[in-house]
C-alpha cells in the first residue's frame, strides 16, 4: 500500500491573476469585518493588511483551491443558520478534568469560564494583550504566519491577522497539568467569527490545547503556536461538530530542537471545511504528528485538509494521518506535502491519507507532494480509497451484530489508526466514545 | 435439528452453479463431516447457510429447527443459534477482542428476546471459557484477530463458540494451518461443547481432524452434490486411497 518515494520538483507557482470581481469580493469582506484594534499588534496588522490587498482573496484556480470553492469563504457575510439545527456536541471533553475558556461568537466569555490561572501557564486575551504596551504579543502576532505563506499564499489566515479582535495569548513556562479547553459558543445565528491565538511555549514547556463547540454561521480561527527546545504541545480540535458549518482553520507552528507538536482534528459533518496545518521542524530531533478524523455525510458537504511540514533541522520526524469516511455525495479533499529542506538530513517522513466511501456518490481528492532537497531521509507517502470490508462485515454480521452496527464498528476501525496519534488514553478514549455515540445515532436516524 | 434439501446455488454475478442439489440433515447432538476434493462445493454450502452475500439460491431449501434460513438475515441466522467458524478468520484493527465478543453476545440476546449481561458475568464467563482455550488476557485486549498467530485465530473462533453457545455449528477446514498440538486444543474446544443439544458439521479435506473431532456421518462431496454417506470409517478410506475410488463408484452408481 505505502511505496517509498523520493521526487524532486519545482516548487508550484502560486496565484491566480487578480482580477477586479476578487478586489470587489476583498473590500466587501473587509468592510463586514469589525474594526482592527489599534495597539501592540497594530503593525502586524496593517502589514497583514497591505499583504492580503496585495494578493487577494482566492478564486477556484488558484492551484490550492482547486478541489475546494473559495466562495463561500470569499463572500462578504455568511448565511445565517438556525441556531437549533447547529447543536453542538457539549459532552465532548464533558468528563475530562480542564480548564475551559468560552468564546461567544468569537468574543472571550469571562463569566462563563473558569478562572484562567493554571501553574506554569500566562493566560490573556488577544484584546487585553493588545491594550498592553510592550507586552510580548506584538511580537509574535502574524510572525509565524506570515512565515508560513512562502511558498503557498494562505489568504483566509492572511486576513485574519488583519482583522481578528479576539483570541487567545498563551504563555506556557511549565508543565501544564490539565489541558486548557477553548469552547466556542454560537449566539447569533449570523455570526461571522474571526479569531486569532497565539501561542509561546517556552523551552520544556507542556499544554494540551482542546478546541470544542461551535464557532458560528462561518468561522475563521488561526493558531500561532511557537515551541521553544523541548517543549510539548498537544492539540486536539473539535470545533466543527455539527451540520452547517462553514470555517476555515490554520494552525502555524514552529518546533524548536527536541521540541514535539502533536496536532488532532475531530470532525464530524462541517459543511464547507477547509483545515490547514503548516509546521516547520527548525531545530534538530524535532517532531510534528498531525492526524484527522473526518466524518462527512450529504452532498453538499466538502472537508479539505491541506497540510504542509518543512523539515529544516536533523533527525526530524514528522506523521501526517488523515482518514475521512465519506457518505451521501460527501467529498474529502486531502492536500499534504512534506518540504525537506537541503541539509535536514536523516529525516524521517511518513504521510497517509485514506477515505472510507460508504456509497458510490462520495469521492475523495488527494494531492501528496514531496519535495526533498537533502539526500539522506526516508520520506513515504500513501493514499487509498475504498469501501467496506464485505468480508469484515459479513464476519461481524455472522457472530449476530445487525448490520448498521457492524458498520459503526468497522468505521471505528477504520478510523482507529488517526486516533492512535492521540497520545493521551483517556482522551483518546473520550473521543472514541463520543465518535461511536456518534455513528451510533445516525445509524439509528 | 438442520435439514438441507436440493440446494441449489449459483455465483450471483457469473451465474455459475456451485451446489447442485446437496441434501442432508443433521440430528440434534450429532457431528457430521463433510469431505470432497478443492472445488467441490464445501465452503459454498457453509457461506450459503450463514447468508454471505455473493450466492443465489435458485432451487432447495434449508432449515434449523424447522425455521427458513435462507429468507434470514446473517445475523438473524446467528440468534437463531447458527454458527460459522470461518477457514481465514477476519483480522479487525481497532476493535477489541473483547468489545466484539460482548457486542456479539450482547446483540444475540437482545435479539432473542433476553437480558444483556452485565460487564462483571460477561468477564467472568469469557476468562473461565478462554482459559480452557488457552487464550491469555492479553490476547482479549488484542484487536480481533490482528498479529494472531493462524493456531490463535482458530482458537479465538472456537472461543467465540463457545461464548456465543449456538445450536448449530458449522467449522470450515478449522484444521488448515494449525499443527498438530494447535489442532489437538482446538478439537478439545470443540469436543468439550458436544452436547446432545448441540449439532456440528466439520467441514475438512482430510481426514486428520475427525481422529480428534469423531464424527457420526461423514459425507462425500463432489461436483455440488453429496455423492456418499457413511459411517467414520468413510473418511478413513479417503485418507487411504483419495478420493478417486469414491467418486468413480458413484459415478457408476
Amino acid at each position: 500500500m505505502l511505496e517509498a518515494v523520493k521526487t524532486q520538483q519545482t516548487p508550484v507557482i502560486e496565484g491566480a491573476p487578480r482580477s477586479a470581481p476578487a478586489d470587489v469580493q476583498l473590500d466587501a469582506r473587509l468592510a463586514a469585518a469589525p474594526a482592527p484594534m489599534t495597539g501592540a499588534t497594530a503593525p502586524a496588522r496593517a502589514d497583514a493588511l497591505a499583504r492580503l490587498k496585495e494578493q487577494g482573496l482566492p478564486g477556484p484556480r488558484h492551484e490550492y483551491w482547486r478541489y475546494t470553492d473559495p466562495a463561500p469563504f470569499n463572500a462578504a457575510r455568511p448565511e445565517p443558520v438556525a441556531l437549533e439545527t447547529v447543536a453542538g456536541d457539549p459532552k465532548l471533553f464533558a468528563s475530562v478534568d480542564k480548564l475551559r475558556l468560552v468564546f461567544v461568537d468569537g468574543r472571550f466569555d469571562a463569566a462563563a469560564s473558569d478562572d484562567p490561572a493554571l501553574a506554569g501557564v500566562e493566560i490573556t486575551t488577544l484584546a487585553q494583550a493588545d491594550a498592553q504596551p510592550g507586552h510580548w504579543v506584538a511580537e509574535a502576532y502574524g510572525v509565524l504566519e506570515a512565515q508560513g505563506q512562502k511558498p503557498v499564499r494562505r489568504p483566509f489566515a492572511v486576513l485574519n491577522t488583519a482583522v481578528a479582535t479576539d483570541g487567545l495569548v498563551i504563555r506556557v513556562t511549565g508543565k501544564a497539568d490539565r489541558p486548557v479547553q477553548i469552547l466556542y459558543r454560537p449566539s447569533d445565528a449570523g455570526a461571522d467569527v474571526i479569531v486569532h491565538h497565539v501561542l509561546r511555549l517556552e523551552e520544556g514547556a507542556e499544554l494540551t490545547l482542546l478546541e470544542n463547540g461551535l464557532l458560528g454561521a462561518r468561522g475563521n480561527v488561526v493558531i500561532e503556536a511557537d515551541l521553544a527546545p523541548g517543549a510539548k504541545l498537544h492539540h486536539i480540535a473539535a470545533p466543527r461538530a455539527g451540520v452547517a458549518r462553514i470555517a476555515t482553520t490554520h494552525l502555524f507552528a514552529r518546533v524548536a530542537e527536541g521540541a514535539s507538536l502533536k496536532s488532532f482534528e475531530l470532525s464530524v459533518d462541517g459543511r464547507h471545511m477547509r483545515s490547514e496545518s503548516v509546521i516547520e521542524l527548525a531545530g534538530d530531533d524535532a517532531v510534528a504528528h498531525v492526524a484527522a478524523a473526518v466524518l462527512g455525510d450529504g452532498g453538499n458537504l466538502r472537508h479539505d485538509d491541506t497540510v504542509f511540514i518543512t523539515h529544516g533541522g536533523l533527525r526530524g520526524e514528522s506523521r501526517q494521518v488523515f482518514k475521512k469516511v465519506l457518505k451521501n455525495g460527501a467529498t474529502g479533499v486531502f492536500q499534504g506535502k512534506i518540504l525537506v529542506r537541503p541539509g535536514a538530513q536523516k529525516t524521517d517522513g511518513y504521510q497517509i491519507s485514506q477515505a472510507l466511501l460508504l456509497d458510490e456518490d462520495s469521492q475523495f481528492l488527494a494531492k501528496p507532494e514531496l519535495e526533498i532537497y537533502a539526500d539522506d531521509v526516508k520520506c513515504s507517502h500513501g493514499s487509498t480509497t475504498g469501501a467496506l470490508d464485505e468480508t469484515a462485515l459479513f464476519y461481524l454480521r455472522s457472530r449476530g451484530v445487525p448490520r448498521e452496527r457492524a458498520i459503526v464498528l468497522l468505521v471505528l476501525s477504520f478510523l482507529a489508526d488517526a486516533l492512535e496519534e492521540v497520545e493521551d488514553e483517556d482522551l483518546r478514549a473520550e473521543i472514541s466514545g463520543r465518535l461511536e455515540d456518534w455513528l451510533t445515532a445516525k445509524a439509528q436516524g | 435439528m438442520l435439514e438441507i434439501k436440493n440446494l441449489h446455488v449459483q455465483l450471483e454475478e457469473e451465474g455459475k452453479q456451485i451446489l447442485k442439489g446437496v441434501t442432508l440433515t443433521v440430528p440434534a447432538g450429532e457431528v457430521h463431516a463433510i469431505m470432497g476434493p478443492n472445488g467441490s462445493g464445501k465452503s459454498t454450502t457453509s457461506y450459503v447457510l450463514s447468508g454471505r452475500e455473493g450466492y443465489e439460491v435458485t432451487d432447495g431449501s434449508a432449515t434449523l429447527d424447522g425455521r427458513d434460513l435462507l429468507e434470514m438475515e446473517p445475523e438473524e441466522r446467528a440468534a437463531a443459534g447458527l454458527f460459522l467458524a470461518f477457514q481465514y478468520p477476519v483480522e479487525i484493527p481497532g476493535v477489541g477482542n473483547m468489545t466484539f465478543l460482548r457486542t456479539a453476545v450482547n446483540a444475540q440476546r437482545k435479539a432473542r428476546g433476553e437480558e444483556e449481561l452485565s460487564s462483571g458475568d460477561f468477564l467472568k464467563l469469557v476468562r473461565e471459557k478462554a482459559k480452557a482455550l488457552d487464550i491469555d488476557a492479553e490476547m482479549l485486549k488484542r484487536p480481533v484477530n490482528v498479529g494472531f498467530s493462524g493456531g490463535e485465530k482458530k482458537r479465538n473462533e472456537i472461543l467465540q463458540m463457545a461464548m456465543l453457545e449456538p445450536r448449530m455449528c458449522i467449522l470450515d477446514e478449522t484444521d488448515s494451518g494449525l499443527d498438530v498440538d494447535a489442532m489437538r486444543l482446538v478439537a478439545e474446544g470443540v469436543n468439550a461443547l458436544r452436547s446432545p443439544e448441540r449439532s456440528f458439521l466439520v467441514i475438512t479435506h482430510y481426514q486428520r481432524l475427525l481422529d480428534h473431532i469423531v464424527p457420526d456421518v461423514v459425507h462425500i462431496m463432489h461436483d455440488g452434490r453429496i455423492v456418499k454417506s457413511g459411517g467414520p470409517e468413510l473418511a478413513l478410506e479417503v485418507e487411504r486411497n483419495g478420493y478417486g475410488d469414491i467418486l468413480a463408484e458413484a459415478a457408476d452408481a
